[in-house]
């Protein structure tokens, strides 16, 4: 793989790549139904020392 | 017996290390080879002496192996003062040049990587060290892992302190930027760091509640590249096994871009990752409330990871780095506006409903400062990164101001907060010594940053455009003594506000040092006014 090669695959391919992970990142924080146990981790740190 | 192992290993690890020091290539390596030989010889002569005349009373076995996060705590003060006061006197010399005293060991060059090691990685790391070391334990319910390898990691990371600091004072550099110590010192501090990665897996392993608490993140990210950021950055071929030369693997533009990426990432992964750690851990006990969005805090910690990796080349910016590479540096720094915003919010909103706790409460003040700063310097680092305007602040006292910005206000900041929280804890006080002086210490800490980072903008940004200002004939006007000479109030000034923010440091440690010995001012509470003053 040449440098030119190369720089298209990361500026298209790696784009996308780097889209996708981010959208699926916030899709899973926010998907529906983890509201609950993300309050309840939440208040790990707050629990007895 | 652990004592006759202890002294055996030890008693042959300084043998090997004479042995070193007698066959060494050069003196400044038979040095460091005598100061290890002199360690292992310490070792031995405490296990002797707590062996046979006082058997420690009371060992460590309880719930937590909270006397490694002690010790933690009172080195990170230490080294906090001592990269503090070199601080100051590095900004007196570059206002006073006489200051250098004509002497190699205390010249500029020497001094300024012993400053920023020991505020980075000196006063930060053992910040780092005992922070996560605190936090894991409770978060997770369990006792720290492996037995004592806390205690190897605290010692084995004092040992690297010392030999590099040592190292800097008699000269020994790989010139790298926040990775100048050699590669025997490298070495040494790969096998802690894998120590401490262990410890900190194994306790998070063994955790004995289902879920791993967000600081647990990030101070694991911390750990982990930090690991693979020095391993590369530091790949090279030493002159000789015994000597304390080595040459750099990479060369050219290649091993600039690796420093970078190393430099960089130094910043994202030690001084934010690490102390984002703390603010999720002692920010709501603090305040004690939860985290304002444990969701948010998900996308926090994503979108730094992805992020900051990339943004290393901003650094450069019209140098021989092909243009793409320094472009995608430029835009990758641009979107870390977004964990940047991310943090602030969910760090500032966690007070929402207390809020007076401003009023009554200096170590939410301090946090909260924090956060601010956190805020503003991850806001200034992204513009300063695109392309034109780093055309005139790259090189400049700009650049140095925005990094106080954020060693000062956030790094600092939280820190003070951090050990304000764990004192009283760690030494089973009923309160700290005095919460009027840590008001002090605010502000004391508060106007020093200010002043600091005021100065370092207008020095820097009149710099950058003394540098580019041209006659119509296209003659440069300035020549470069002249921005020297028309910098020197503005190193004044930013001296000033290094004695102010030591200042507030020395009245932490007054009030810790009360703390710890057990005794309590007496005082009218904060928010209350002071008797015969109103």
């Amino acid at each position: 793989m040449d440098y030119s090669t190369f720089r298209q695959f990361a500026d298209s391919w790696g784009l996308v790549y780097l889209m996708v992970v981010f959208i699926a990142v916030v899709a899973f924080a926010f998907r529906p139904g983890a509201r609950k146990m993300y309050e309840k981790i939440a208040r790990v740190s707050l629990e007895e020392d | 017996m652990a004592t006759a192992a202890y002294s055996i290993v030890f008693g042959l690890l300084g043998l090997a290390s004479l042995a070193a020091a007698a066959n060494a290539h050069d003196s400044l390596f038979a040095f460091h080879a005598w100061l290890v030989a002199a360690a292992c010889g310490a070792v031995i002569v405490y296990r002797l002496m707590t062996h046979r005349f006082a058997p420690r009373s009371q060992p460590d076995s309880g719930k937590y192996l909270d006397s490694v996060v002690r010790a933690g705590t009172i080195a990170t003060l230490f080294w906090g003062i001592a990269g503090f006061a070199v601080g100051l006197v590095i900004a007196l010399q570059l206002a006073f040049p006489a200051l250098n005293l004509d002497w190699s060991f205390t010249n500029f060059g020497r001094l300024r990587p012993l400053h920023t090691s020991a505020v980075i990685f000196a006063f930060g790391g053992n910040a780092l060290i005992a922070t996560s070391f605190y936090s894991v334990q409770r978060t997770c319910q369990a006792r720290l892992a492996l037995g004592n390898t806390a205690w190897f990691v605290f010692w084995g990371y004092q040992l690297f302190i010392v030999l590099a600091a040592t190292g800097y004072l008699m000269g020994v550099t790989q010139s790298k930027e926040y990775a100048e110590p050699e590669w025997y010192v490298d070495i040494w501090l790969t096998i802690v760091w894998v120590a401490y990665f262990a410890v900190f897996m194994g306790t998070l392993l063994k955790r004995n509640q289902p879920h791993i608490y967000v600081s647990n993140w990030f101070f694991l990210a911390f750990i982990v590249t930090i690991a693979m950021l020095h391993i590369v950055n530091n790949l090279a071929v030493p002159v000789s096994l015994l000597g304390s030369k080595s040459y750099s693997l990479f060369s050219g533009v290649q091993d600039a871009l690796t420093q970078w990426w190393y430099g960089h990432n130094a910043v994202g992964f030690f001084l934010t990752a690490g102390f984002l750690g703390i603010m999720y851990y002692f920010m709501p006990k603090q305040v004690e409330r939860p985290v304002y969005s444990y969701r948010l805090s998900i996308v926090h910690f994503w979108s730094l990871i992805f992020l900051y990796i990339w943004a290393g080349p901003h650094h450069l910016h019209y140098t021989a780095l092909p243009d793409w590479a320094q472009t995608l540096g430029m835009v990758f720094s641009i979107m870390l506006w977004m964990p940047s915003w991310g943090g602030m919010i969910n760090g500032l909103m966690t007070l929402s409903g207390a809020w007076d706790k401003l009023r009554t409460d200096p170590i939410v003040r301090m946090m909260v400062l924090a956060v601010a700063f956190y805020g503003m310097s991850t806001f200034e680092g992204p513009v300063m990164s695109i392309k034109a305007v780093n055309s005139l602040s790259h090189y400049t006292d700009w650049t140095i101001g925005h990094v106080h910005s954020g060693a000062l206000g956030w790094v600092g900041m939280i820190t003070f907060g951090a050990i304000y929280y764990m004192v009283p804890r760690l030494w089973n006080r009923e309160r700290l010594y005095s919460l009027r002086l840590i008001n002090w210490h605010f502000w004391l800490a508060t106007l020093g940053i200010v002043v600091y980072a005021s100065s370092m903008w207008v020095s820097g940004i009149m710099q950058g455009l003394m540098w580019r200002e041209y006659d119509d004939q296209g003659f440069l006007v300035y020549s470069f003594a002249e921005t020297v000479a028309a910098m020197h109030p503005f190193y004044v000034i930013r001296a000033v506000g290094g004695v102010l923010f030591l200042a507030g440091a020395l009245v932490m440690v007054w009030n810790i040092y009360q703390t710890i010995a057990g005794r309590t001012r007496d005082e009218a509470p904060m928010g209350t006014p002071v008797p015969g003053t109103a």
